[in-house]
């Protein structure tokens, strides 16, 4: 029997702002333990909260970018749970009256487009860290608060993802948006995006769903497919071999691979919600909605269809162009001096993205990097003035430094040489210094003449045109 | 009845809160006798008013996101719980 899964992901987003929730602590990450804290989220008797309206402002910026409706009447209500991490023995969140609802996100798999409803988008706060001993004979844990009340949005899925990678894409275009629109810089390994899964299978092609299950710890895209795909896995063995799946919570192992029961007591999630008495319900009209809404930039997937509808760039260039909001703006100054778009995307992701991931770098880490400078080097190799050698060696100067390549060509003498008396000596050189080489070209391996070429272009430091030189080598070897 | 023994057990079960038999049986009679009280409140007609959290006519009530109020110190912070150890609070272990 075929089986197809049915997954859903709740995601939590942490929102960038300076102060807490519902205090004015700060919200900085890697702060001495407990230094965070005052008697607000520490949940001492006598104390009132208060929204901070970037929180609101910034949720409501993120159920926009989900493309949700945004309530008129919101409010928040306390759900009860005894936990060391949760200092009031309740987390404010929202329940029955969520701040954002009804969304969607279109995400592209296979080149094919596909709808994933978002249910809702709500506000609430964040908990403390508890920190184990790792011995497991130790009898103590200890709990840090300085993360308690930073604000988090919650964003929970219909069960619409049928594949651990249609998830990861999911992941992607949300934490795209979400940065897009500077509410969070959805940074997985600090903890600013958090991804729980539920899934369940069924029989292909059947409307019934089966017994689900929610996978926790996976802290990164990559592990949340890892984790998706070794549960489908699983539960597929379970029911072949008649065996009942059973409703529960698993962890994901990152070491070992796989999901494991958690094996806490199960006890009864029964939360008690009831509205929050010290805050007070939130109205949002529709003109500031519309503001908010015209404040937004344009989202990843506008871009992309743009750069591949309008400016005839190859689809891989447009996804990773779009995927950071600076560097499509970056390409778009670029593109505002120079029309050869394809071949600047080219060499935007050929030296910009490359060198950025070499260096671990962002773009906003490029301060003088200057669409001018780049946009006159990619001209260069496209005028033949330069060899594409030259272009890659002079680049991280340009990018670096911002330095206009044109003056660094002139100083260093690296302009392209095609003229043929230049080169034919080279040419010659290297047919003497290599023989081996010549006799497996006469002998028709056709591959050598790159090995030759290289060898030239060393010589001419990059500066021969690899065509002319390429032209030389077959004329004197026929 | 409006409350049963075992309803009085679980709400205490789920708040960590400990009973004994007999404190159960005396918790369970006297929630019942103010929820009887309460009770009272479905008298009244409501058919023409309209559900709120709220007993306040207040809305929106929102704060800068500026730092204006200093947190606590570490020592002002985890110097009053019972239990603690350098920066951190202390609890008996919890086994994930
Ligand atoms: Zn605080």
């Amino acid at each position: 029997m075929e089986f197809e899964p049915v997954i859903g992901l709740e995601v939590h987003v942490q929102l960038n702002t300076e102060t807490k929730i519902f205090c004015t602590c700060s919200t900085r990450f890697g702060s001495t333990p407990n230094t965070n804290v005052c008697p607000v989220c520490l949940g001492l008797p006598g104390v009132l909260p208060v929204l901070n309206q970037n929180v609101l402002k910034k949720a409501i910026q993120a159920s926009l970018a989900l493309n949700c409706h945004i309530a008129s009447y919101s409010k928040f209500d306390r759900k009860h749970y005894y936990y060391p991490d949760l200092p009031k023995n309740y987390q404010i969140s929202q329940y029955d009256l969520p701040i954002g609802y009804k969304g969607f996100l279109d995400i592209r798999n296979n080149d094919k487009t596909k709808r994933i409803n978002i249910t809702r988008v709500h506000m609430e706060e964040d908990a403390g860290k508890l920190i184990h001993s790792e011995k497991s004979s130790a009898s103590f844990s200890y709990v840090d608060y300085n993360r308690t009340g930073v604000p988090l949005i919650e964003i929970v899925s219909e069960p619409d993802i049928s594949s651990p990678a249609e998830a990861h894409r999911y992941l992607e275009v949300l934490k795209n948006r979400m940065r897009y629109i500077e509410v969070s810089d959805c940074n997985m390994e600090e903890g600013s995006l958090r991804c729980d899964a539920n899934i369940s299978i069924r029989p292909t092609g059947s409307k019934e769903l089966g017994v689900k299950t929610e996978i926790k710890n996976m802290n990164s895209f990559k592990a949340v497919e890892k984790a998706l795909e070794y549960e489908i896995k699983r539960q597929i063995e379970m029911l072949e071999s008649k065996q009942k799946i059973k409703q529960e919570t698993r962890l994901w192992d990152a070491d070992k691979e796989v999901t494991t029961s958690m094996r806490s007591k199960e006890e009864a999630h029964d939360y008690r919600y009831f509205p929050e008495p010290d805050l007070v319900p939130i109205i949002v009209g529709p003109e500031w909605v519309k503001e908010l809404k015209a404040s937004l930039p344009q989202m990843p997937d506008e871009k992309f269809k743009q750069y591949i509808k309008k400016m005839g760039i190859p689809d891989e260039n447009a996804y990773r162009l779009t995927a950071e909001k600076e560097l499509a703006l970056f390409f778009e100054k670029c593109a505002e001096l120079y029309d050869n778009y394809k071949s600047l995307s080219n060499w935007i992701i050929s030296e910009i993205v490359q060198y950025l991931n070499k260096h671990q770098k962002t773009i906003h880490d490029l301060k003088k990097l200057d669409p001018k400078s780049f946009v006159s080097l990619v001209k260069m190799v496209d005028k033949g003035e330069i060899t594409s050698r030259v272009a890659k060696d002079v680049s991280t100067e340009v990018i670096e430094k911002g330095t206009d390549p044109e003056k660094i060509v002139k100083e260093k003498n690296l302009k392209q040489v095609s003229d043929v008396s230049a080169i034919d000596k080279m040419v010659d050189d290297v047919m003497a210094e290599e023989p081996d080489a010549v006799e497996k070209f006469k002998a028709g391996k056709e591959g050598v003449i790159g090995y030759l070429v290289g060898k030239v272009m060393q010589k001419s430091k990059g500066k021969a045109n690899p065509k002319v030189v390429t032209e030389l080598f077959r004329a004197k070897l026929k | 009845m409006s409350i049963s023994k075992k309803e009085v057990k679980y709400v205490s079960d789920l708040s960590r809160i400990k009973l004994e038999e007999k404190e159960l049986e005396k918790f369970t009679s006297q929630l019942d006798k103010i929820l009887e009280y309460i009770e009272q409140l479905k008298e009244v007609d409501t058919e023409q008013v309209q559900v709120t959290s709220h007993s306040v006519e207040l809305q929106n009530v929102v704060r800068e996101d500026k730092k204006t109020k200093a947190s606590l110190t570490n020592d002002e912070a985890t110097g009053m719980a019972p239990d603690k150890e350098k920066e951190f609070f202390r609890v008996p272990r919890i086994i994930e």
